[in-house]
């Protein structure tokens, strides 16, 4: 059970929480038109050893999501940001 | 077996009514089921799990592996209850498990006679065969398993207890509740540091409680505990196993709250489950003693040394009174002088070739004869132990001389001790070897969040064991910020004779055919032999987690607390290796068996999930309708008239809207306040067709794809105003919608001006169907307009039903002249009322989701069955949505070549041919051929079609477009039955669409 620091609502349950995607792939602009840069956003994952962002969803909180930090290999939490203030 | 006439920590003044197999046994206050066997001198109290063979108490602990008992009757009857852990009290009843008539006399021990068929590896040799087309053969093998692997009965009954959950969070956190564990809170509860100290037993003191009463340590522990009880910050919680430790420093806890009562008392809970935070740990569990491996050393009446000290000094019971006690170690001279001082008859068998007479002194004091250099070879005896045959043995443990035999009935034994370090391996994976105690230990480091102190540490001295606790407890504080002087250690210098002094790993006693003498077993739960791990060797199983799994040793509930290292320790034996280059399994939670029930709580039965209910719902249940669950909702599945079943009412509701009219609950849908500026935008990005052109008072039906180019969802959105759209969605997509709309808007589309909000709760609607509906409507919304003129599909108004204001879409799911009446929910029952009593002379029916089902596959619409996650546009006939003048969700992915197949099944009609319709799920097969592998697709919805007047259903079929007019076979392989069909339009009803332009 991890807790995590929403920006919104502070320190709280993982259960409070909806994992959601990898954080470090960059959805294409809406007018590409190829098919690759699509495919690498939709299928094409890294599999990091370590420090890791993530997208986690407030679900049953202020419905924000939020840009976690996480390490694969030891589940530490790093830092929590809304996705909506983290640069893409 | 005889209980002292004093000593012992129960209370002889509260004798207890405890029952075993039903007959009494001698309870006091303060024993536990195992003390009371004991004492009543009940030696066979379970049978063993493959061979039946009889077993008796081996410990006083967690560990047990034999003592297994059936507790309880009724509601609260639980099975596998180690009798060793449960404390006594009146009305406790218990029963032997895995035996029958009863575990003294029993049949299946005939299962002995079997016992080259269940050496190591049965199972995987049974599994795998190679019993080519002897299914029979596995049959009866599997028969036999079964019957043999009957550990306890569960019951049926429900649970009449309740359980329940709690956080808590501390600063340290004190796992054991024994000297080292006192220490260290002792010193983190001084630094001002908010402690949980968790003790599994019902009393605090650890190991000093296997001591004789009034000792100077039990004078330590009292003081230390006064002081703890003191302090406002310390929390103590006796009866309460730490079971597991997880990632972000959080540990799960069992709390028996009223394992110990008849029933619960006060309205408490059983058993609570603690979910503790804590920035810091220490471990402090102990040491669990290991047995030695000889004959027969399963039998009642052989137990662990430290147990039947427990049993002589906490429970006053003197265990055996012809006692030899055979150790490789030190730990086990107080009991054997304990028990000669007792009055029992003591021969002690040293394993090791020479002890210093500083440690045999005070034992050949209490009369104990001691022989060193010798070890029990087997236990004899036929349902208990009769006698003990002692050889003199080599530094391998191999006899070097004649036995003796002894006569005893009890051999206590002890093999060095395992220190108890799950919880750690929990979080840091393997512990370490100690090669001077035998045993292993965690690693320790700096860093760790949890450390251990004490025996878990493999200590020498109770000092030691203080000191290091103390210290522990100092770090710990000071690591949570907790500054303040811990003060002077409560020092005290007993010393006990400890294990890892000079202990000599000699693990079994073999003959000079390097033999051991009859059945000797490693894992007394799994029945596993020590020739079961040399046969897996033998068969080439060199990996330690090949080992446990191909044995199953160390895989009973016990996870091999008492085995663990004794089949380790063959086993790098018989690779020529060290026991660290061998290695060892991994721990995993729980520590012990923990309930079912605590992890549950309270959320089981209809608190498990939330259940859904439309503000309708009450009206459905009063009026007769048979409910259906749709994810977290129930919905009218049907509406049944006298003597209906589902068939019959179905059929009649989807007949009667398109005759009349009906009326449907369509509240469930999923909806969306979609506002902003930008809303246009959003919704030309999200759905595949066109938005910017939608006027205010209009709707439009809509699809969505996902990311990766496949249907997600469909549904109508509406224009409220300039900037307000109002989207619903399908019942069983609503909350992915929503969720997904966020993120994009959070994410990738930060720069539109939208806001996303769930009005699925604040808004019911009904479907009036039927071509009635606008005449009852308009009857019924007086003033407003419902023309073909003045609504035609597709538009909404406004309209007021004393005082309510509602929205009226004109939309049809079902094909007929239809629309959705928007109601605040609030008012969703009077409106439906009012619709439904104003109606009568429309001759009005309610209809439910099974005939709502069959009026859209009447008119080939897709639904769930068909969005299911493995469909495209094209494969559902929607391609003629998607706009190509702008992109969209999915809008790229969705033209990879493989989705573009034309092989791809898609969506057809099927005319099924007899009286009976077809199954969902069923696989498409050409007319003729071999109806094997996956076909040419399957059906996805079916139903009786009464506006047909034949059984049709919709299908996903390859080429489906080009083969208009086959004939097909329907294959259902569950029901093994095939029937054929003749492909048609999915749109098998009014295809023009003239009914709902009505
Ligand atoms: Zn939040």
């Amino acid at each position: 059970m991890i807790r995590i620091k929403c920006p919104i609502c502070g320190l709280r349950n993982e259960t409070e929480f909806t994992y959601g995607a990898d954080a470090t792939v960059k959805r294409p602009e809406m007018g590409e038109q190829e098919q690759q840069p699509w495919v690498d956003y939709v299928f094409n994952r890294d599999n990091p050893r370590g420090w890791h962002k993530e997208y986690w969803h407030h679900v049953q909180g202020c419905r924000q999501w939020v840009v976690l930090e996480r390490n694969t290999l030891t589940h530490e939490i790093g830092e929590c940001k809304l996705a909506r203030e983290v640069e893409q | 077996m005889k209980r002292l006439d004093t000593g012992g920590r129960i209370d002889r003044s509260k004798p207890l009514s405890v029952t075993f197999d039903g007959t009494a046994l001698p309870a006091y206050h303060g024993d536990t089921l195992a003390s009371a066997m004991l004492a009543g001198d009940t030696m066979v109290v379970g049978r063993s799990f493959k061979y039946h063979r009889p077993r008796g108490v081996y410990s006083a602990g967690v560990e047990e592996p034999g003592a297994m008992v059936h507790l309880r009757d009724g509601n609260r009857h639980e099975p596998n209850a180690r009798a060793t852990v449960v404390e006594a009290f009146d009305g406790l009843v218990s029963s032997g498990q895995n035996a029958w008539p009863n575990v003294r006399f029993d049949v299946g021990a005939v299962n002995g006679l079997f016992s080259p068929f269940l050496s190591a590896g049965f199972y995987y040799k049974t599994f795998i065969g190679p019993f080519k087309n002897t299914t029979k053969f596995w049959m009866m093998c599997e028969a036999f398993i079964r019957k043999a692997a009957g550990m306890g009965r569960g019951t049926y009954l429900e649970d009449p207890d309740h359980y329940e959950k709690r956080n808590a969070f501390c600063d340290v956190l004190v796992i054991g509740g024994g000297v080292a564990g006192l220490s260290a809170a002792l010193a983190a509860g001084r630094s001002g540091a908010k402690v949980i100290l968790a003790e599994q037993d019902f009393e605090l003191g650890g190991a000093v409680l296997s001591e004789p009463i009034g000792g100077e340590d039990e004078a330590w522990v009292e003081a230390v505990l006064t002081e703890l009880q003191s302090m406002e910050n310390v929390r103590i919680l006796t009866r309460t196993t730490a079971f597991g430790a997880y990632d972000g420093d959080v540990y799960g806890l069992v709390e028996r709250v009223s394992d110990h009562l008849k029933a619960p008392e006060n309205h408490q809970v059983r058993q609570r489950y603690w979910m503790v935070h804590a920035e810091r740990s220490i471990l402090a569990t102990g040491a669990i003693e290991r047995p030695l491996v000889f004959g027969g050393n399963d039998k009642p009446g052989v137990m662990l040394a430290n147990a039947a000290r427990t049993y002589l000094n906490r429970f006053a019971i003197l265990p055996g009174e012809s006692v030899v006690v055979c150790t490789n170690n030190d730990s086990a001279y107080e009991t054997a002088a304990e028990l000669a001082r007792a009055g029992a008859t003591v021969t002690l068998a040293e394993m090791r070739a020479s002890v210093p007479s500083s440690l045999t002194h005070e034992a050949t004091e209490a009369g104990v004869s001691i022989l060193i250099g010798h070890a029990v070879l087997e236990a004899r005896g036929k349902s208990r132990v009769a006698s003990a045959v002692v050889v003199p043995i080599d530094a391998s443990g191999q006899a070097s001389g004649a036995p003796k035999t002894i006569p005893a009935d009890l051999i206590a034994t002890s093999g060095g001790w395992s220190p108890a370090v799950h919880l750690w391996s929990h979080l840091f994976g393997k512990p370490i070897y100690n090669e001077d105690a035998a045993c292993f230990i965690p690693r320790s480091e700096e860093n760790h969040k949890m450390q251990a102190a004490g025996t878990a540490m493999a200590t020498t001295s109770l000092s030691e064991t203080i000191e290091q606790g103390f210290d522990q407890g100092v770090k710990a504080a000071q690591a949570t910020g907790h500054a303040k002087e811990c003060g002077a250690r409560p020092d005290h210098f007993m010393t006990g004779a400890y294990w890892q002094r000079g202990i000599e790993p000699i693990w079994a006693v073999v003959r000079t055919n390097g033999k051991c003498q009859g059945k000797a077993f490693v894992d007394f739960q799994h029945d596993v032999k020590i020739s079961d791990i040399d046969q897996a060797h033998l068969e080439g199983y060199v990996s330690v987690e090949h080992l446990k799994r191909y044995t199953t040793t160390g895989m009973a509930t016990d996870q091999g607390k008492l085995s663990n290292v004794n089949a380790l320790a063959r086993m790098s034996e018989l690779r020529g290796m060290k026991i660290p280059e061998v290695g060892t399994t991994t721990f995993r939670p729980p520590f012990t068996p923990i309930s079912m029930a605590s992890l549950v709580g309270h959320e089981h039965g209809k608190h498990f999930r939330p259940t859904r209910l439309s503000p309708i719902h009450h009206w459905h249940v009063e009026n007769g309708a048979k409910m259906t669950e749709a994810g977290a909702w129930m919905r009218p599945w049907y509406y049944a008239e006298a003597g209906e079943g589902l068939d019959e009412a179905y059929i009649r509701e989807a007949a009667h809207v398109r005759e009349h009219v009906g009326m449907v609950d369509v509240s469930t849908l999923g909806k969306i306040a979609i506002q902003g500026p930008d809303a246009a935008e959003f919704l030309n990005r999200m759905y595949v067709n066109g938005w910017k052109t939608l006027q205010v008072g209009r709707l439009r039906y809509g699809v969505m794809l996902r990311e990766d180019g496949f249907v997600m969802d469909d549904g109508a959105t509406a224009r409220l105003g300039e900037h307000d759209y109002f989207m619903s969605t399908t019942t069983a997509n609503a909350a992915k919608v929503l969720a997904f709309s966020e993120h994009l808007l959070q994410t990738a589309w930060k720069d539109l001006k939208v806001h996303v909000t769930t009005v699925t709760d604040q808004w019911a609607a009904i479907a009036v169907a039927g071509p009635k509906a606008r005449d009852l409507l308009s009857n019924v919304f007086k003033g407003a307009d419902l023309s073909r003129e003045a609504l035609p599909n597709n538009h909404f108004t406004y309209a007021k039903l004393d005082g309510v204001a509602v929205r009226i879409h004109r939309m049809s799911y079902s094909g007929e002249l239809a629309y959705e009446v928007y109601i605040p929910s609030g008012y969703a029952r009077a409106v439906w009322e009012t619709l439904h009593e104003q109606g009568q002379k429309y001759r009005i029916k309610p209809y439910g989701t099974e005939s709502m089902s069959t009026l859209r596959i009447e008119k080939g619409h897709v639904a769930g069955p068909e969005l299911e996650g493995r469909t495209t546009m094209k494969d559902l006939g929607l391609e003629a949505f998607a706009s190509s003048k702008k992109p969209f969700v999915g809008s790229v992915l969705r033209k990879r070549p493989v989705l573009e197949d034309p092989e791809r099944p898609t969506l057809v009609g099927l005319e099924i041919d007899g009286a009976t319709g077809a199954k969902s799920g069923s696989i498409l097969f050409p007319k003729t051929g071999e109806t094997k592998g996956h076909g040419d697709g399957w059906v996805s919805s079916t139903t009786y079609s009464p506006a047909l007047g034949k059984n049709i259903a919709l299908a996903l079929l390859k080429n489906g477009s080009s083969r208009k007019g086959e004939t097909v076979r329907v294959v259902n392989f569950i029901g093994n039955e095939t029937l054929t069909a003749k492909v048609v339009s999915h749109h098998f009803f009014d295809p023009k669409g003239e009914r709902q332009n009505a």
